[in-house]
């Protein structure tokens, strides 16, 4: 039996980019199938899949993790909240315009970004300790 | 004009086996809008596949939800396989399919005796989970679990079930089949639930497909859209066509779900009729592993799940993200609740066949 691969196309994109085209896609009939992010190094990668006649397309976008924040499409695509609030709550992300924002609590955790901890600075050495008698 | 009232719904609620949030905007008896929230039981487990080598993940992936186990396995292995460009065994294919499909009929019945506990209907209730137990019977024949299964593996499957084993499943399954006529002919035709579901949570087809309805959520707003026509397990050689209905209701849900238990009869008598000999597992070379992206796409008896892999050549994934079906069906549900009444709540929520433990991983 032939082996199973979907052929599947990314498409990068800047971010600044994202609610014409999903206003774009939905015009043309796409349905939205799910935004993932992936930390890569300083950089957070967004990928937001869309599906039309079993065929995958996803738009990559790459934002810096010093400036986390994205345009939502959650206007457009109403289902886009629930994968928005995600990258809200799980990678410290912006996600602005928002239609329904749960600002950081759709889901119940206790640390902040758990998937996208903020990076510790290394602790500086501890200062000698006077000699004591002296 | 009507004061509104806001009523929390769940997450402990008679309705609900798991735990969601919804907090319900009444004016009066009518629900204006529906706010949900989750996030009670969120394991994490995304982020335990960054620690855990690739090949001891599967079990960690089945353990994603209790009641479609197998195919949580069988996904990320169909992934993973995409990744090392396995080409896996036939048996193990068809293996795949029959167990597959067996999931689907346990949660559907499963589903069908949780939605007859909603409306009331307590002897439909117990008589759908007996028959389940035949189903579940079947599956620890074939596999020894009833709910884990531990049989999928990276390259095909952990153990064979014989030509014997497979006639035996073949002979139950029309008793099996009789006994689901029982349940689910009251479910879709009895007088007392067509009141209960007829029109009851509309979703329309233009509005499912916005939202990103999936499985018998989408189909039954008449979006024919079923993950296992893209042919990955060798669907593409089974004769089947997606079931859908178009009356957009709670009763349209339910005619899917019921019609798929049929269908999925169908698919392991053709699987099981087209099992070749051979072996089931495929030895993989050691130290090799994942590198590159994949995103996998099955059908869940809830819906088209998606599993993302990338790989960066190290026995740990570099990611592993879930999107669960129950997860792209909660757009979908706050648009029914919208207008609704409050007693008909629980009987919508129950018509998309939420799964949480699934949505929160």
């Amino acid at each position: 039996m032939a082996q199973f691969i979907e052929e599947q196309e990314i498409i990068a994109i800047a971010r600044e980019e994202l609610p014409a085209r999903a206003a774009q896609l939905a015009k043309e009939g796409w349905r939205i199938v799910h935004v993932a992010c992936i930390v890569q190094g300083d950089q957070l990668e967004l990928l937001y899949a869309f599906d039309r006649a079993y065929k995958l397309v996803n738009y990559r976008v790459l934002v810096p993790k010093s400036d986390p924040v994205v345009p939502s499409i959650s206007g457009v695509y109403l289902a886009a909240f629930a994968y928005e609030n995600e990258l809200q709550d799980l990678f410290g992300m912006r996600v602005d315009g928002l239609v329904l924002d749960f600002k950081g609590q759709f889901y119940r955790k206790r640390h902040q970004a758990p998937f996208n901890p903020p990076t510790c600075a290394p602790a500086e050495p501890a200062a000698p300790a006077p000699a004591a008698g002296n | 004009m009507a004061q509104r009232t806001i009523v929390p719904f769940g997450p402990q609620h008679p309705v609900l086996p798991e735990p969601i949030h919804l907090d319900l905007v009444l004016e009066d008896e009518l629900v204006v809008q529906a706010i949900p929230s989750i996030g009670y039981v969120h394991r994490g487990l995304e982020g335990l596949a960054q620690k855990k080598d690739f090949h001891e993940m599967v079990y960690v992936a089945e353990r994603i939800c209790g009641i479609c186990s197998f195919i949580h396995g069988m996904g990320y292995c169909t992934g993973i396989e995409a990744l090392l460009q396995l080409d896996i065994p036939k048996r193990a294919n068809r293996l795949r399919v029959i167990l597959g499909e067996l999931s689907r009929i346990h949660s559907h019945i499963l589903w069908a005796g949780l939605l007859a506990d909603a409306f009331g209907f307590e002897s439909l209730f117990m008589h759908s989970w007996r028959v389940r137990e035949l189903i579940l019977d079947l599956l620890e024949e074939a596999t020894g679990g009833r709910v884990i299964f531990g049989i999928c593996k990276v390259g095909g499957m952990r153990r064979d079930i014989d030509d014997d084993q497979l006639k035996r499943m073949l002979d139950k399954l029309d008793g099996i089949e009789r006994e689901c006529c029982v349940i689910t002919e009251p479910l879709l035709n009895d007088s007392t639930v067509r009141k209960r579901t007829v029109g009851v949570g509309m979703l329309p087809q233009e509005t499912a497909h916005l939202l990103g309805a999936v499985g018998p959520t989408a189909r039954a707003s008449g979006i024919a859209m079923d993950a296992r026509r893209l042919g990955y397990a060798g669907y593409n050689k089974l004769n089947f066509e997606p079931i859908v209905e178009t009356g957009c209701d709670s009763h349209a849900r339910s005619a899917v779900r019921v019609r798929e238990i049929y269908q999925s009869f169908d698919l392991i008598r053709q699987a099981i009729a087209d099992t070749p000999g051979g072996d089931v597992d495929l030895k993989l070379k050691p130290g090799v592993n994942p590198k590159g992206h994949y995103a996998a796409r099955l059908e869940q008896p809830r819906g088209e799940v998606v599993y993302y892999f990338e790989g960066n050549g190290t026995p740990n994934l570099h990611r592993f993200r879930v999107r669960t079906p129950t997860f792209a069906n909660v757009a979908p549900l706050v648009k029914m609740l919208e207008g609704c009444q409050l007693a008909d709540v629980p009987v919508i929520v129950l018509t998309i066949d939420p799964c949480i433990s699934c949505t929160e991983r």
